[in-house]
């Protein structure tokens, strides 16, 4: 394996979305660039691996995009689903900045695929990649390559050498034997912690051992961990992290997105001890699937079940495992391993209380319960057709909110005042600054370019002075 | 449950595929995938074989080996296509022909021109067979040659339709319009131009994931290069009995015009395609198939090779042997269609026509897909 060279202008830890546009933007402006990527080859990319598209403003229709979405939809958009908990300043500057991504990183090699008429529910708003994130992450490491970066994979940094806010070198251990790469300038882009258990649990506790991981094993924090050791300053609820229910059956980690479940709101959802508990029709799926997670999290053993009938089964996306299935809600039971008598109940009990109406699952409709608690507030329908389905879901974890304080130059913030003078972050390890909460499609790989981007070029500018 | 471990893993993938639909964009295969929840073993031998192997699902793909989802969809489509020669060839009795195909028609071609030789030398005096006199019909008549070639072109063409008929009804496209006008000419539009062989844009995959590939550039050269030489043979015989004007024919002449440049088509088309199959990435390749589709590019390019060496040598000793070869080659190349790689043009066709029809026919809306 080819070692790391003693000294570049910039070193950018990391491998995905975020650290390729750095280290793209830093090659052009004449740096001399090293990327570490922590995980092997197949794996590069963390999270990137398993995104889809982009958020970007534009003012009008393209090849890609069926119609425009304004600076001022985006913000609004990113207001509600942070319900404020985002830095105005930096998060307005950020989508000035996403207009120019998309004729930017296209010109780093990434193509999007033309919008489909209709099919997906993003082709305004969003712009998908061909082929999805990890062909993005193929076309940005080619186009690195081609310019002259150099990648190391399996080489991760076990220890920062950083004085004063001040970087001077990184530990890299491959193979066993540890190197020292002195650099001008870092970047650091090296995502979050989701894949770290034990740092899970200082926020959930021991039920944090039931989650699963929807990103790669490579997602353990350990360079943001150093970061703030070395007194940069944090950013983001340190306990909190996106969790939406996935299928029990998925992988420990990296199951991706196709361990989804879209079905929640054609059913209901029962914990181990066959009750309900929350509404499963209370707003469109779109706006509630980053809150089942969390509600799963809170039952007990972390595992809930989805239970619907014949009549929904098609109603939605289909997912990687078959639904459980049985004849009769009796047999569901048995084969989940519920309590019989309280699953019957509550499902007998459901069906009393719908007052259905006319079902329609693209609005917010008139089928609902009566009487019952939680309620189901839209698209209530007996389960009474057989087939009976069930899927068995638990927390699935996609990021983490904790992260390094930057400034518009992407630039890390240190915890006693003032600015690192040569650190900077980009992507999921600072998304925090600008997504306190919440989450909305596309929106990380925004932060990832647009903060990607700026801080290569600042890194680049660091080293060449 | 299905026929064969192949099209059970084509199952299991196209699940996993179809709870992802990143690929959606790349070529025709996925968008077909989409209109399915289930998949029988006729509607996995369409998705086979609208399959071009192109690679670029391949690459693209968060979930290929070495992840535990083990997704491999080139690899295992071409399992499965390799599988629907064999399962819809005509008649039954010839399908074992499939299972050790490189070898069949190795001996099949030897046989063929060893047959032409030892013709030549039992009805003439084997001194014809040297005697460079550049005459073709010396060795063979005329008649006996076009009778030959016309029985044996008019069996591959039978057993050929009926092994695509028996393709058609699998995948259900009898049940659509899949035969109609619009239909079979965007096919025709999509298979002459390899649409879908361009890694969805930017080329094949096929070392690793730069898409650096030049299939499609050899493909339109053996597939161009075979169509001008059929055109340059069906000239000829027309020349023959229509205009009364027999071989040889001259530079300008349509023959010569269309053979010379279909014959070299058809010895760098077949090259660079192989040489391409020896580079490709290992963990896409069928191996089991390394014979059927070796076999085939041989005989495209030894089709091509002793044509132009029949023309350079006619009026030389080795004409004769030349002749001999050619034809052998030649004839082997049709009673063989049916039962090799060749199926591939029709069956993929078929699938494309298939997919035109289905594309016509959705117009219902599908399920939104939340971004998570």
């Amino acid at each position: 394996m080819q070692a790391p060279p003693n000294e570049v202008d910039v070193l950018v830890v990391g491998g995905g979305n975020a650290a390729l546009c750095a280290a793209i933007a830093a090659r052009r402006d004449g740096a001399s660039v090293l990327v570490v990527e922590g995980a092997p080859k197949f794996y590069r990319g963390g999270n990137t691996r398993h995104t889809r598209n982009m958020r970007c403003a534009h003012d009008t229709a393209t090849e890609h995009l069926t119609g425009p979405y304004t600076e001022a939809e985006f913000w609004d958009d990113l207001l509600r689903v942070t319900e404020g908990n985002t830095d105005e300043g930096l998060a307005r500057f950020m989508i000035v900045q996403s207009k120019e991504m998309l004729t930017w990183i296209a010109e780093q090699g990434v193509r999007f695929q033309p919008s489909l008429g209709g099919t997906l529910s993003l082709g305004r708003t969003n712009s998908f990649f061909l082929g999805g994130g990890r062909a993005m992450l193929n076309a940005l490491y080619r186009t690195a390559e081609e310019l002259g970066v150099s990648v190391l994979y399996d080489a991760p940094v076990i220890g920062l050498d950083i004085d004063n806010g001040r970087f001077r070198s990184a530990t890299i251990r491959m193979d066993g034997a540890d190197h020292t790469v002195r650099a001008k300038a870092l970047v650091v882009a090296a995502g979050g912690f989701e894949a770290n258990i034990e740092w899970l649990k200082e926020g959930w506790g021991e039920p944090a051992e039931n989650f699963l991981i929807r990103g790669t094993p490579y997602n353990r924090g350990d360079v943001l961990k150093m970061l703030l050791d070395s007194g940069v300053e944090a950013i983001g609820d340190p306990t909190q992290c996106h969790a939406v229910a996935i299928d029990a059956r998925a992988p420990k980690f990296d199951g991706g997105i196709i361990t989804r479940l879209d079905c929640v709101v054609f059913g209901i959802v029962v914990n181990k001890n066959a009750e309900r508990f929350y509404d499963e029709g209370e707003d469109f799926w779109p706006k509630r699937y980053a809150i089942w997670g969390r509600l799963v999290a809170a039952q007990p053993e972390q595992i809930a079940y989805i239970v619907f009938d014949a009549k929904s089964l098609k109603m939605f996306m289909p997912s990687l495992f078959p639904p459980i299935e049985a004849d009769c809600i009796t047999g569901l039971a048995n084969k989940l391993g519920l309590p019989v008598e309280a699953f019957e109940m509550t499902v007998s009990g459901f069906n009393a209380a719908v007052r259905q109406g006319s079902f329609d699952h693209t609005e917010l409709d008139d089928c609902r319960t009566e009487g019952l608690t939680p309620p189901k507030s839209h698209w209530a329908c007996p389960i009474d057709t057989a087939p009976f389905y069930a899927y068995p879901v638990r927390p699935g974890i996609t990021f983490t909110y904790l992260g390094t304080r930057v400034d518009r130059d992407a630039r890390m913030q240190m915890a006693d005042g003032g600015a690192s003078g040569n650190m900077f972050a980009a992507g999921e390890i600072m998304a925090g600054n600008v997504l306190g909460k919440g989450y909305a499609a596309g929106i990380g790989m925004t932060i990832g370019s647009v903060f990607g981007r700026i801080a290569g070029e600042r890194a680049a500018k660091h080293a060449r002075d | 449950m299905h026929a064969t471990d192949h099209l059970k893993e084509a199952e299991r993938l196209m699940t996993v595929c179809n709870s992802c639909r990143y690929c959606e964009g790349l070529c025709a295969v996925f968008p077909a995938m989409e209109m399915r929840r289930s998949f029988a073993d006729g509607d996995l031998s369409y998705l086979a074989n609208l399959c071009h192997n192109c690679g670029a699902c391949h690459v693209d793909c968060q979930f290929a080996p070495p992840h535990e989802f083990d997704v491999n969809v080139p690899k295992t489509l071409a399992q499965v296509r390799a599988d629907s020669y064999r399962a819809y060839a005509w008649p039954k009795a010839f399908q074992p022909l499939f299972d050790r195909n490189g070898l069949a028609i190795s001996i099949i071609a030897s046989l063929s021109i060893a047959g032409f030789i030892l013709g030549f030398v039992v009805w003439h005096d084997p001194l014809v067979l040297t005697s460079g006199s550049g005459q073709f019909y010396r060795l063979m008549p005329h008649t006996v040659m076009a009778g030959l070639f016309g029985a044996v072109a008019l069996y591959a063409l039978l057993a050929l339709a009926m092994g695509f008929r028996n393709f058609w009804t699998a995948i259900g496209a009898n049940s659509v319009s899949a035969g109609s006008g619009t239909t079979l000419w965007q096919a025709t539009k999509d298979a002459a131009g390899l649409r879908y062989l361009d890694g969805g844009g930017v080329g094949c995959y096929n070392e690793d994931e730069k898409p650096t590939d030049n299939r499609r550039l050899y493909h339109h050269l053996t597939f161009y290069g075979f169509l001008l030489c059929f055109a340059a043979t069906t000239t000829g015989t027309v020349y023959h009995y229509v205009l009364d004007w027999p071989a040889p024919y001259g530079w300008t002449d349509l023959p010569k015009l269309f053979g010379i440049p279909g014959g070299i088509g058809l010895v760098v088309g077949p090259l660079g395609l192989l040489r391409a199959k020896l580079k490709r990435e290992p963990e896409m390749v069928d191996r089991a198939k390394f014979g059927m589709d070796t076999a085939f590019l041989a005989m495209m390019f030894m089709t091509g090779l002793t044509g132009l060496a029949l023309m350079v040598l006619r009026e030389t000793p080795a004409m004769g042997i030349m002749l001999a070869i050619h034809l052998g080659v030649v004839f082997a190349l049709f009673l063989t269609m049916p039962y090799g790689k060749f199926v591939h043009g029709f069956y993929r066709f078929g699938a494309l026509a298939l997919y035109a029809a289905e594309r016509k026919a959705e117009r219902s809306a599908k399920p939104g897909i939340p971004a998570s």
